[in-house]
């Protein structure tokens, strides 16, 4: 186990300041490919700007706030192949759009309408994990599943801080070190569960040094720096292709938004931390960076973001063209073969509702 | 056609099905090299291999959550669960994941994942070895519960849950594990999920109970004889519960005493009391009694005897049924 002592301590970084700290560059990274990124990364910012609009224009529900967090969601997803699979937990409700899923789909979730509910073979990604870290577990099963399988898919759980904290983290990771799983356990800790801060989660000194005891590397990146998520998620990646087993990455941000649109961090947060945060976003700086490349202009950039703005508008248009759900969906999709009371059960229903 | 304990039914079905479907894999603590801790899976790592019958860390909602895993991977996992009480760290993944996600994909993706465990008290066992948790899991939407009470129930009855396309929870009365040995049909032996089946006929009262309780009321109709004539009914699977045959039995004998060894409230008895009010209340010519468990922790071994229903206390309901 040598190679994986010790985790690491400081954060992977890439992209510079533009002044002192000098930019780095991803080998195997062409333009095109780090336009697609950031068209990635747009998109991501775009529905979660815009589903903020939406939920207090009371077209959606409740919503998990993911600002600044798409650096960690794009640049992870980037590094993979389109047959690895996603575990997404709500903090990545809107991942599936990096693999074309429709913006309606993600909307309709969030509206609580069936159309949100969709077939993880479709696009490689699993329900969206509402309880927390209990889908690790489920990605180190479908890694280890496949492999024995002789698949070559690799799975990817994405959790926050808090989830570190659980059971399930530390049976799926434990089976994921065991099994030698093709699985990457993604922690974007942005150090606040709600109101914990992650200084009471946890008394190691990095989330990443939990990784030793699990027999796995355990790897830190500053998760609003795009290409360093990008590079180690490939590093792990490879490693579990070529049957090196798990990888746990810890991606560290600071929430700059709410936990949810029902949360209120004014209460708890560190208000001039999150000023700071802000300043250093993970799409602004992206750009800033391909500018400073020649890859990207600010024409192109506008044109990204008409282009993103343009799917979400069209998102909500056709999520709120749904038609009203057939109340046989709750009854239906519980069982392949369901007890007959189900059948007497709707029965009633339709009686009752006229329907 | 041999004559088999349960426990060896229970191997056999397992066998059977890794045989007849190569998807089929089973996972759990200590089911590989040692065979599992009553031998349920003796012989299946040598003949299937560490990758069909496999060892895992000792972390039951790893197991399970694993197992969903493993459903999506396109696995059919059978999961053992040591004992009774080891399964309430998987209620988690039970719960939260188990019964939801073929609901949460609108039917695209199957969950066809079998939990098996031994159950219940009597053996004498320390604390937490003698729990009976069904009602935790009847209760879950999306979950099947089947107990057999005989060898061939218990082959059939985990061959049917290994092939069902839905999660099945297949509790397995560990008292009888090696108590009666039975004829147990050779080969493929499936028991279709959700019939019960009458294992005394009788006129004057119907006993209902499933798993080790079947014996009891077995015991309890004989020690009867002569005084009034009863009805067994072996329910065999609680979800989807053979309401149909339920309720005949009891159109037939007009009483209906139900024994259960979980603790009362919210027990499955009250689940049958429940259905016999709804659909055969005229029918009944008394009241519907239950006799379980208390609603106490499961006691030390010297007194569980006095916890588990007794053929006396049996007897004492069915005669103040037949008393009303």
């Amino acid at each position: 186990v040598s190679q994986v002592l010790p985790a690491e301590g400081d954060l992977r970084r890439i992209i510079g300041d533009g002044e002192a700290l000098p930019d780095g560059e991803v080998d195997g990274l062409t333009p095109d490919d780090l336009l697609a990124l950031y068209r990635g990364l747009v998109l991501l910012r775009t529905y979660d700007e815009r589903s903020l609009v939406y939920h207090r224009q009371g077209r959606i529900g409740t919503y998990a706030i993911f600002w600044n967090h798409e650096a960690m969601q794009a640049g992870s997803v980037f590094a993979l192949e389109g047959r690895d699979w996603i575990f997404p937990s709500y903090r990545e409700s809107a991942i599936g759009l990096l693999r074309g899923m429709p913006v309606s789909t993600v909307l309709s979730w969030w509206r609580g309408h069936p159309a949100g509910w969709w077939n993880p073979e479709d696009f490689g990604v699993a329900s969206i994990c509402v309880p927390i870290a209990t889908h690790v577990p489920h990605a180190v099963g479908f890694a280890w599943g496949s492999a024995l399988k002789g698949e070559d898919r690799v799975s990817i759980a994405y959790f926050g801080d808090g989830a570190t904290s659980e059971g399930s983290f530390h049976e799926g990771a434990t089976f994921a070190g065991v099994m030698k799983a093709p699985a990457i356990l993604f922690c974007n800790n942005n150090q606040w569960a709600i109101s914990t801060p992650v200084s009471q989660q946890t008394a190691a000194a990095t989330l990443a040094e939990k990784a030793i005891g699990y027999g796995m590397p355990g790897v830190r990146v500053d998760g609003a720096d795009v290409l360093a998520v990008y590079e180690a998620t490939r590093e792990a990646a490879a490693r579990a292709r070529t049957g090196g087993g798990p990888t746990f990455i810890e991606a560290v941000t600071y929430r700059s938004a709410p936990h949810a649109t029902a949360d209120d961090p004014s209460t708890y947060i560190d208000e001039a931390r999150v000023e700071e945060e802000k300043e250093h976003e993970c799409v602004g700086r992206f750009g800033r960076y391909l500018e400073r490349r020649g890859v990207l202009t600010e024409s192109v950039a506008e044109e990204i973001r008409t282009e993103a703005l343009e799917l979400v508008r069209t998102g909500i248009v056709e999520a709120e063209a749904e038609p009203p759900p057939d109340p046989a969906l709750v009854f239906e999709h519980a069982y392949a073969d369901p007890p007959p009371s189900l059948a007497f059960d709707l029965e009633e229903l339709r009686r009752i509702l006229g329907a | 056609v041999p004559d088999l304990y349960l426990v060896e039914a229970v191997n056999d079905a397992l066998h059977v099905e890794l045989e007849r479907d190569p998807s089929v894999l089973v996972l759990g603590e200590d089911v590989g090299r040692l065979g599992g801790v009553f031998r349920a899976t003796a012989g299946l790592q040598e003949r299937f291999g560490v990758d069909r019958c496999v060892d895992t860390p000792l972390a039951e909602a790893g197991i399970l959550g694993t197992a969903v895993g493993l459903c999506m991977a396109g696995w059919r996992p059978v999961c053992e669960m040591q004992y009774d009480a080891f399964s309430y760290p998987a209620l988690d993944q039970l719960i939260n994941h188990v019964g939801r996600y073929r609901w949460r994909t609108r039917g695209k993706m199957s969950f066809p994942l079998t939990i098996r465990m031994p159950y219940g008290g009597g053996v004498r066992a320390p604390e937490l070895h003698d729990d009976s948790p069904e009602t935790y899991y009847v209760h879950t939407p999306g979950v099947k519960v089947a107990i057999p009470s005989t060898p061939a129930d218990a082959k059939g009855l985990l061959a049917a849950a290994i092939r069902d396309p839905d999660p099945v929870v297949v509790f397995e009365p560990k008292l009888h594990y090696r108590t009666t040995k039975e004829e147990v049909p050779d080969g493929e032996y499936v028991v279709p999920l959700g019939q019960a089946r009458v294992a005394r006929q009788g006129t004057d009262v119907t006993l209902v109970g499933y798993g080790a309780m079947v014996h009891v009321a077995l015991r309890v109709a004989e020690a009867l004889e002569g005084e009034a004539s009863a009805e067994v009914l072996d329910l065999r699977t609680l979800k989807p519960l053979d309401e149909d045959a339920l309720v005949a039995s009891v159109r037939k004998t007009g009483r209906a005493v139900v024994v259960q060894e979980a603790p009362r409230v919210v027990g499955f008895a009250a689940e049958v009391a429940a259905v016999l009010a709804e659909r055969a209340i005229f029918d009944l010519r008394g009241p519907v009694i239950r006799v379980t468990g208390y609603d106490v922790p499961y006691p030390y071994w010297q007194l569980e005897d006095a916890y588990v229903p007794s053929v006396a206390r049996v007897v004492d309901a069915v005669r103040r049924v037949l008393a009303a």
